[in-house]
This record gives structure tokens, sequence and C-alpha cells, in this order.
């Protein structure tokens, strides 16, 4: 490894920038004429629109027009989709309901929009805003997802009956109930995972620019895969042909998996700038954030798990309800199945397990992957029953994933999976000598002295990452392929763009992805740059979510590299009038093995494009593309323990330590991927404690700030403990797994299983909040 | 934000004759819940008269046991001042825990008291402190002044100017956060005077906003110490419940506050 | 339409505004200062962060008119000759950021907290003045981690220069 290579630990290239306040975000962009929209949104949670009328709005200063849905829906602008089909087990598919970009026949949850604006500034379009008339028929709500699918409950959409989108299984209900019959010992429980509000801290924006000289449209906006964005727009929602359509993510503040859809935002402005002649801007703001972004978790599930006499287990037997919300949004299929189910078997060696997952529309924001996406679903389920069972059956927590873990790899589960690598006792060992375990008990004597309740708890995570290899996603159901691809072009001068699909909101991919540059070719890492977000620059990309862009994205770098390489070390043997199997690279230098002969990089790039003296039949140039599609998931993995004191007078926790050992598999930048954790870690704590979106049986969003939202703060949280211990992937060329989820994967159990341990009861629901532990507390008392 | 109008005032009698010139005027002085408050369209002031220049209504005068503070002295500098400090500590911690260093550096006290949020912190100060609330036209007594959420006594184009007390022997404050606002879920002041009078007040908890608790006085007089206030019983009824806590919780928290408060005072 | 003139960055500037126009509005549209962020409705998140007369504020959180006549730092005015200031430095050397949305933000509250404190910091000093921050990206290890490391070494610049 250099200084600047793979496994350095680089400061981030794109650092100056942001913190100089040079960071271009959305809103940041400004363009000659633009003009600024405001949304209509329902007041009611499910409503007939009888009438919209905008004639009062029309005419108050500043106003350039109000559009509505007829208007929209006569220009043919499509219905928002979900890209990934699931069938139900009796083989129907999924029930997809309309999702307009504008209602205008019904509304199914608060904030659903309905009109837009566009004025000279946000203030009068607001004005404006609330001048317009709505006439609205209120219909009966639901937004619980477990009575929507009782009869009689309000139907949200005519396609599904009782509000199922479907009811789906996975793996072998008769040998799972088998199994269960024949246990010697069956832990039941009851999970519920509380849903959740993204929240990055950019508010979503979108800039839409129309050219009729070109008939040509402009979209910038916060999203984490512009091209997926342009793909959908064009071909779903008839904004126009891709060619006519450019999509540019500038910087990106953050999206934690909220921006991967596409949003009824974009495709309005888009459209309104045609029908107006301006450009239009739309900026969210945060209540209007927590009212339409999408959604995470919202599941309840009942989970047996059943255990021989040696606490082996034998069966799992998970059924969960899954909350959707009023609309499915773009991978919402996904995330309770295949992102969720096919990780039910942890890090544990289970010979049976069955899951049946119903998905349910409800007069709420539309639910869709939030970091993690069905994985931590999955592990909290998976976690908090193994806890669960440890003091069920006497033995302590560790003892009882020690009996289970996996040791022999690849690992075919029950549930899809095959997993290719890792040690999962060893994540479990550092673990515990890093949260000093057995020192436990005299903490907590002095804990108890002071009269606080202390607790630890653990957590044995898995997930899946570098989502996925495109056939075996296409033959489970999804609308896309999951590749990435990568472009590197070496300037005549010798510096290198390397052009992504992947796309960087925080993740640091200027730097990481420049330090494989680096490594390769001994360049300095000033002398890269890396380019994405796009789509007029970058040819196709599928984005940044789920951890793929290290095992994903850097793949198709590192195959395009390969590329260059090869083309590179053929110029400089020509040039040096040696074999190309002699030349090695080091040093920004093509030398010649064994001798003294070397062509500085720069003039060998010079070569490729002065032209003047290439091998015969050689093409000009130096700049090779490549797609990678993996060949299998990745599979990170660790354990997290957690060690909390409850002050059982006020029921408040305080997190005394958070120890985090993680197996990523090769690292390109430490410092980035601790980074990683901290933050994924944050949200995970959040989940567990603080955060949860609330709404009132009216379908009244309780939680629209941050007065009634708990967003972790800096005194919430402790400075964590981390560290790795890799087993690289076998099964991508650098060896990756991906970090970006792991801290929110990983980290809700942890911190539950602790508390329930310090209070003495494990009845206690996410978030913990102080008055729910505090009478948790009392109840156990 | 809806249109209005601002107006900058440079004197106390300047501000009152601009605010009776107005539609439906607004005396501003940091802001800090005033202009979120409009943000959100849920103020609609004509016009806008800022305080916050008006040299008279400024600064910290501690002569004694005697305190006068401006009622357009900034959360921080209330925290910070020495002079405070040296004679009711309790109250320069209650002003630095009041909402981020960067509202402390805008917000007032006068704001607040005239606000009067049912979670705000300088309320319950007033109350116990028994303190006196100046305005340009008559002198209020704390317990007077309160009348119920964001309710006081202030009529009109009156102004907050100052506020008075003297200091007590003993005093604390302790708030329980709500998790996502900061504001004070329920806190509670107490204060003792030497003469062994005692005085309780609680904000954040009340259904009515801030209150005084005539028990916990009675049992601290009596006996002044945390375990006094065991077995005085907190009546839930009378207090608030959201979706952080309902009404029970609350009590539970006045009480383990108000505890906390006697011990640390 | 209320007329504004206050000095930005060491430039007195002026400018015509809606009395409703808030200080962050009228630093971003008019004067084209984009570092400064807006990441909430409820003066909470703290992206806004600037520094007025010496002091940081919430520029959400204040009309443009009430800033009439004000001394304002935002983040842009932060480094000197295109050196980093130290607290800037430090963010970097320590993986203080990540999607940089917050940074402006804490970056400005991170020089104002030094400067209130007089360098001298803690851990849980620091925690606790961050209250009016949010981040979502990076969990606050690291900014605390650089906060205090500014801290140190601007702590230990002016003792040495003493």
């Amino acid at each position: 490894m250099g200084v600047e290579g793979i496994g350095a630990r680089v400061a981030r290239k794109e650092d100056k920038r942001f913190l100089t306040g040079k960071g271009r975000y959305t809103d940041d962009m400004s363009v000659p004429g633009m003009k600024y929209a405001v949304f209509v949104r329902s007041p009611h949670a499910h409503a007939k629109i009888l009438k919209v009328d905008a004639s009062a709005a029309k005419g108050m200063p500043g106003v350039i027009d109000v559009l509505d849905g007829k208007q929209l829906l006569a220009d043919g602008i499509g219905n928002l989709i979900c890209g990934w089909m699931i069938h139900s087990k009796d083989g129907t598919p999924m029930k997809m309901g309309a999702w307009r970009p504008l209602a205008h026949e019904t509304v199914r949850y608060v904030g659903d929009a309905v009109a837009i604006v566009v004025a000279d500034s946000v203030a009068e379009a607001r004005d404006a805003a609330e001048a317009v008339v709505v006439d609205y028929q209120e219909l009966p709500v639901v937004t619980d997802a477990t009575k929507a699918l009782e009869p009689g409950q309000p139907q949200l959409h005519p396609e599904a009956a009782n509000n199922l989108i479907f009811d789906w299984e996975l793996g072998d209900a008769a040998a799972t109930d088998k199994a269960i019959a024949e246990a010697a010992h069956v832990t039941e429980i009851e999970i519920h995972n509380n849903r959740l509000s993204p929240n990055p801290m950019e508010p979503r924006a979108t800039l839409g620019i129309y050219d009729n000289g070109d008939d040509h449209y402009t979209c910038y906006t916060t999203s984490q895969n512009p091209h997926v964005a342009r793909l959908v727009m064009s071909a779903f929602y008839n904004v126009a042909p891709e060619n006519k359509l450019r999509v540019i993510a500038p910087d990106v503040g953050g999206g934690f998996g909220s921006k991967i859809y596409i949003y009824p935002e974009e495709i309005v402005c888009l459209w309104a700038s045609k029908r107006t002649g301006v450009p239009v801007k739309w900026t969210s703001d945060r209540t209007e954030a927590f009212l339409t972004d999408a959604h995470g978790r919202d599941h309840v599930s009942k989970v047996k798990m059943a255990f021989d006499a040696n606490n082996r287990i034998i069966g799992l037997k998970v059924d969960t309800i899954a909350n959707l919300g009023a609309y499915m949004s773009l991978f919402s299929s996904a995330v309770p199945t295949y992102l969720y189910a096919t990780l039910l078997s942890g890090q544990y060696d289970i010979p049976a397990i069955h899951a049946n997952v119903r998905t349910v529309y409800t007069n709420t924001a539309p639910v869709d992957a939030y970091r993690g996406a069905g994985r931590p679903e999955a592990t909290y389920l998976l976690e908090r029953t193994m806890e669960t069972a440890a003091r069920e059956l006497g033995v302590s927590p560790a003892e009882l994933r020690r009996v289970n873990f996996i040791r022999s790899f690849p690992h075919q589960t029950p549930v899809i999976m095959n997993y290719d690598a890792g040690d999962y006792e060893a994540s479990l060992d550092a673990a515990m000598k890093a949260a000093d375990w057995n020192g436990f008990a005299a903490r907590k004597a002095d804990a108890e002295s002071r009269g606080m309740k202390r607790g630890i708890g653990m957590s044995c995570y898995i997930e899946a990452c570098g989502i996925a290899p495109s056939a075996a996603v296409g033959s489970l159901g999804a609308g896309v392929g999951l590749w990435e691809s990568a472009e590197v072009r070496v300037n005549a001068v010798g510096t290198i763009e390397v052009l992504t699909g992947s796309h960087s909101h925080g993740q640091g991919h200027e730097t990481t992805f420049a330090q494989l540059v680096a490594d390769r070719f001994g360049v300095p890492l000033d002398s890269v740059n890396i380019v994405h977000g796009d789509t007029d620059k970058v040819q196709m990309g599928m984005g940044t979510y789920g951890s793929r862009s290290g095992a994903v994205g850097m793949s198709a770098v590192v195959k395009a590299l390969d590329k260059v390489e090869a083309k590179a070390k053929k110029i400089a043997a020509h040039l040096m009038e040696a074999d190309e199997s002699d030349i090695v690279i080091e040093n920004g230098e093509l030398k010649v093995a064994g001798t003294d002969k070397a062509v500085p990089w720069f003039q060998m790039a010079l070569a490729a494009y002065t032209a003047h003296n290439l091998p015969a039949g050689m093409e000009p140039g130096l700049k090779e593309g490549a797609f990678y599609d993996p060949a299998n998931f990745t599979f990170p993995a660790g354990c997290y323990i957690c060690e909390v004191e409850v002050d059982p007078e006020t029921g408040q926790t305080k997190i005394i330590q958070f120890v985090a050992a993680d197996d990523f598999g090769n690292i390109i930048n430490p410092m980035i991927v601790e980074g990683q954790v901290h933050g994924g870690l944050a949200q995970g704590i959040g989940q567990a404690l603080l955060e949860g979106v609330h709404y009132d049986a009216s379908g009244q969003l309780l939680t629209a700030s941050y007065m009634d939202y708990a967003m972790p703060r800096a005194d919430d949280l402790p400075s964590f403990q981390v560290s790795t211990s890799n087993t690289p992937c076998p099964n991508n060329p650098l060896g990756i797994k991906g970090c970006g989820e792991a801290g929110a994967i990983g980290s809700p159990p942890a911190l539950i299983n602790a508390i329930t341990d310090a209070i003495g009861n494990n009845a206690l629901t996410m978030p913990a909040t102080p008055q729910k532990v505090w009478a948790a507390a009392q109840a156990a008392n | 934000m809806y249109e209005t109008q601002y107006h900058r005032a440079s004197s106390v009698q300047d501000a009152v004759k601009q605010m009776e010139a107005a539609g439906e005027g607004k005396y501003v002085a940091g802001g800090m819940t005033l202009i979120p408050t409009m943000k959100q369209r849920l103020a609609a002031p004509s016009d806008l008269i800022d305080l916050r220049h008006i040299g008279e209504m400024q600064g910290i005068t501690v002569s004694g046991r005697s305190v006068r503070i401006g009622a357009a002295t900034t959360h921080h500098d209330v925290a910070s001042s020495a002079a405070l400090k040296a004679v009711c500590p309790a109250l320069c911690s209650l002003a630095g825990h009041i909402g981020d260093p960067h509202v402390r550096h805008m917000g007032t006290i006068g704001g607040s008291i005239a606000n009067n949020d049912p979670a705000a912190d300088y309320p319950a100060a007033m109350l116990a402190l028994g303190a006196t609330i100046v305005t340009n036209r008559r002198e209020i007594a704390a317990d007077d002044f309160f009348t119920g959420l964001f309710e006081t006594a202030l009529e009109g184009s009156e102004i907050v100017t100052a506020i008075t007390f003297d200091a007590p022997a003993q005093a604390a404050y302790q708030k329980f956060a709500n998790p996502a606002s900061r504001y004070a879920m329920a806190g509670v002041f107490v204060a003792r005077r030497d003469d062994g009078d005692v005085r309780v007040a609680v904000t954040g908890a009340g259904a009515n906003g801030v209150f005084r608790h005539g028990d916990m006085e009675a049992a601290l007089v009596a006996n002044w110490s945390p375990d006094a206030l065991s077995n005085v019983s907190i009546d839930a009824s009378e207090l608030l419940s959201d979706i952080h806590a309902d009404a029970a919780y609350r009590a539970n928290l006045v009480k383990v506050m108000a505890k906390r408060a006697v011990a640390a005072a | 339409m209320a007329k504004v003139t206050m000095t930005v960055n060491g430039r007195q500037v002026s400018g015509h505004c809606d009395d409703r126009t808030l200080l962050v509005q009228f630093i971003r549209e008019n004067l084209g200062l984009t570092g400064t962020h807006v990441g909430c409705d409820t003066s909470q998140c703290g992206a806004c962060v600037i520094h007025m007369d010496g002091k940081s504020v919430k520029s959400c959180s204040i009309l443009a008119a009430q800033a009439d006549g004000s001394t304002i730092t935002t983040i842009e005015g932060l480094a000197a000759d295109g050196e980093l200031h130290p607290v800037q430095a430090a963010f970097k050397a320590n993986h203080g950021l990540q999607c940089g949305f917050c940074t402006p933000g804490m970056v400005m509250t991170a020089v104002d907290m030094i400067r209130r404190h007089q360098g001298q910091l803690d851990e849980a000093t620091v925690r606790a003045e961050l209250e009016g921050n949010i981040c979502r990206c990076t969990g606050y290890h690291n900014i605390v981690k650089a906060i205090l490391a500014a801290a140190a070494e601007m702590s230990g610049a002016r003792v040495a220069a003493e």
C-alpha cells in the first residue's frame, strides 16, 4: 500500500469545498429566469377530490401559473411505479394501485400532492398555494397495517382487497412446523420494528429546466441514482425520451435510501417548466420531508424459534406484516421480501426457516428502503429472539450464539443466500474483549451502589450487500439489472478521470475511488478526478444504495483499470522496445523489469494521444470502460455490544459504551469506513432510543418536525469503539464487502438487549423512550 | 411567513408609539420563538417592532441581593453574568440550558416570559423567585403575570422592560428535557428564603402552563430535604399528556426533578 | 421592502428585500453565498449557523431586516488567504464531515464554542454545546474529535504566541 493507495487513511479530496461553503447542492443552483414552486398538499389522510379551484391563486402577486392533476393526466404523464414484481404465494402478482404525481381523484395520505404553484418567490408561491381551494370529501382512514387487513376497514385502492398488496412466503413451512413440534424449547416473541423518517440533512430539492429550442429537459435533483431517475422518468412517466433528458445529481446532502426514489416533485417540476416556459425550482422544507420522504421499517412480526436439547436452533418461523403506506414506492416490495426474509438465517446454522410476509396499504406516507432496508428488520427480529431465548434457556447470550454459528463456507441457508466467507466467532471475541464483557458484573454492582441499573447486550448481525447479480435479481422480480459501470480516461498529460455510475452523497467516493487509481499506477491522488452524478457525462449507472458502491462500483473501476493497464503496458513496451510481459508499473513509471529502462506515466499517455509511435494497428488514445455484474451478494457481518445505565427514577438511558467489531473484507480507506460505521451506529441507536414516526387515528402526522421527531444529537451518543477483523470477499476483485449500512443494522438489538437486561423486563418496544423504559422498569419491580 | 412590516425601535417610548400605530403588531426581541412561529404561518403580525436595540432594556444590575435584569438581556448574558452567579447561580444555570448556544445568543428573558410557552424555563424561575415583572406601565408580581398557556397579564402595547427579584438563600432548577424538542417535559425551580419561605414552580408539565405546587412548598417549609417530597402527591389530572410523556409519567418527573433540585440547591 | 446594509465577510453590502426575508435567504439568494444551509423549519438543525457581531446565531430565525447594520461572518469568510481555518483543517484531518450539508453550521458553531471556552473543552462539553446542530452522517464521533483537536491546537497556538 502506498501512502495514497488501497488501505491508506487518506484525508478526503472533496472536503475543502464542503468546509469552505463551496459545495454545490441542488438548492444552490440558480439559472436565469428561474421561478419557485410550492405544492398544494392534502391536509386529509383520505379523501375524494371534488374540485380544484385555482382561480383566486392565479391572480395573486408573482404567480406564474397553478397546475393540477387533471392537466398532468391530460399531458400523458404516467403513474409512479414500483420496480420490483413480487408474486403472492398463490401465484398472483402484487396489487399495485395507481400513484399519480398530482392526485386528481383521491388523496391517500396527508401530504399527497394535488397541485403545483409556480411564482416569482417561494413566499409568493406559498401565499398562492394557500389560496388554491380544494373541495375534499373526506373518507374513513386506516393507518395501522394489522388493522387495515381486517374486514370492513377503509379500502385504499380498488386493486387491493382488504388492502393486501401481496401475501408472500419463503422457505419450507412443513419442515419448519415439524421442527417446532419436535423442539425441546420454543421461544415465542412479537417484534415491532418502528417506522422511521430517514432525515438526510439536505431536504429534497429539484430544478426542472425545459429548453424549447432543443425540446430538451434538464433535471437537477437530490438523487442517489440519477441514471435510474432518467430511465424511470423516460420509460414510465413519459416526461421525455432519454436522449432529451439530462439528470444531474450534484452534491447531495445525505440520502440513506430516501433519495433513491423518483418522487412526484421531479416529474411535476419538469412538466411545469414546459407548461410555464420557465425553469422551476422546488425545495422541500423539513415538514414536507417528514410528510413525503419515503419512510422506513414499520413491521410487526410473530416469531417462533425452536431449539433442540443442546440449544441448537432447529427451526425459525416468522409471520410479518409490513406497512407500505399509501402507495408502492420504487423498491418498496423488495425491502420486506428479498432484502429481509433472505437474511433470517443470520449468522446461524438453521436447518429450517419459513417466513410469511403480508404487505399492506395504509393512509400513511409510502415506505421504502431506509439505511439497511430489510436487513435491520431481520437482524432486530433475530437478535431480540436470540437474547430472549438465552434468558429463557438460562445460557449466556454469547454461548447461545457460539453454539449456533455457521463455521464453514460457503454456506447455503434455507432462505436463498449462499454465504461466501466469514468468521463470526472472531468478531464476537473481538467485541467481547473490547467491551470487557467479563468485567461487567463489577460495573453493574458499582452502578447499583449509585442507584443506577446497568445492562449489557449484544447483537451478531449479517447483511447482504453489493446488490446484486443482475440475472439473479431479475429472476426474483427486479425490473432492472444491478451491475455498475465505470470509465477510466487517461488524459494526454497523464492525469486521469474516472467516470462512475455510483453516486457519492457523503461516502467519499472522490477519495476512495481515486485511491484505486493511485494504487494501481502510482500516480498522485491529486491527478485523479472522479466524475459522477450527471447522465450527460457518465454513460449509465445504477447508483448508490445497499452498500454497493465498493463491492460493485469499485469492481467496475478495477475492470476498466485492467484494460487501461494492459494498453498502457503495450504502449510502454513499444516505446522501450521491450516485451509487454516485462513491463511493471511503479511510482508513476512504466518500467522494464530488471532493467533501468522506464517511461514516465505521462509520457506514455502523451504517446497514446500523439499517436506518432504506437504499436501497429493500435487505436490512438487511452480510455476504457467496463461494466461489472457481481457474482453474488457480499456478506458483511459483525458483533456489536452495548452497555447502558438506566436511571430508574426517570427511565433515562445513558449509553456507557458501544463496541462494534465488523468484518467488511478488505478496506480501501479505514478512516472513511470508520466514519460509515459511526454514522450507521448513530442511526441505529436513534431507531432504538429516540426515533419514531407517529400518526394519529385520523392520519395526521404527529411527528412532522424536529420538535416531535427525536433526532440523535451529540449528547445522546457516546464515542464509539470500532474495529474490524476481516475475511476478504472471494467474489469480487478487491475482496471488499461494504460497510455503509452495518452500523444501522447491527445496533438496535444490542441496545434494546442492554436496556431490557438493565431493567429486568424483556417487554420493551422501540424507540425505548424514557417514558417507556420507566414504565417497563416499574412493571419489573 | 406572511407579509409583515419591520420597525426598529430606539426607545421604549418609541416602541410603544409604533405598536399603537400598527394594525396587528407584535414586539420582537430575540425572535427565537416568534420568527419560527411566523415561518410556520402560525402567527401573522402586520408589524414587527424590534426591541433588541433599546439600550435601557439591556443589562444586569446586582446590588446586595437585589437583582434587576433588563428584558432585552440575552440568555447568554444571563448565563455568563458573574455578578448574578454570585447571588443566584441557579438562574445562570437555567439560562445556560435554554435552547442551544445560538438561541441563547439571541433569545431574551423578556421575550421568554412575555411569550409564556408552557415548556419554557424562565417562567418557573420567575414564580419560584417571587420576581416582579416590570413593564412600561406598572410592576406585576410573577404570581399575577402568568395567566395560562401563552397568556400573560400584559395588555395591548405594554412592554416588559425588566424583571427584578431578591436573590433567595438557596435555589436550583432541574429539568427533564423532551428528547425531541429539548424543551422541558418537566422542569422544577425551587427557592428557599432565609426566613424559611419556600417556593416551588413547575414548568413543562402543567396543562395550563407554569404553576406553583403548594403541597411541595409546604413539605419543604417543614423539612428542606429531598425526602420531604417523597409523600407529596402530584395530581396527574392537571398535567399534560402527549406522545412523549403521559400525565402519570410527567407527575413522576415533577417529583423527581423537585427532589433533585432540592438536593442541588 | 426593507433596505438592508451589513458587513459580510469583511465587505459592506446593501440590498433590498421583503421585510419577511430571512437572513439566511438574504445571504443565499441576494448575496449568492450558498454555503449557509437550511435543514429544518423549527430552528433546531443548525445548518444555518453564522456569526453575527461575533456570536453564533441561527440565520434561519432572524429577519434580514433585524440584522441591518450588523457584521456577519459566513462559512465563506472563515478561511483567510486560501488557508483553511484551524477548525476547518481539523474537520478535514479527523473526517468530521461526510455529506457536507451540516458542515458549515458545525464549523461556525465550533469556532464560536472554542472562542467562548477559550479552547478549554472536554468531550462532554463539546457534546452539550452541539445541542443546536444536527448531523445525520457522522454520528458526531469525528466532529467531537475534530473540535477537541482544533481547540487544543488553537489554545496551544495562543499559549505559544503569548
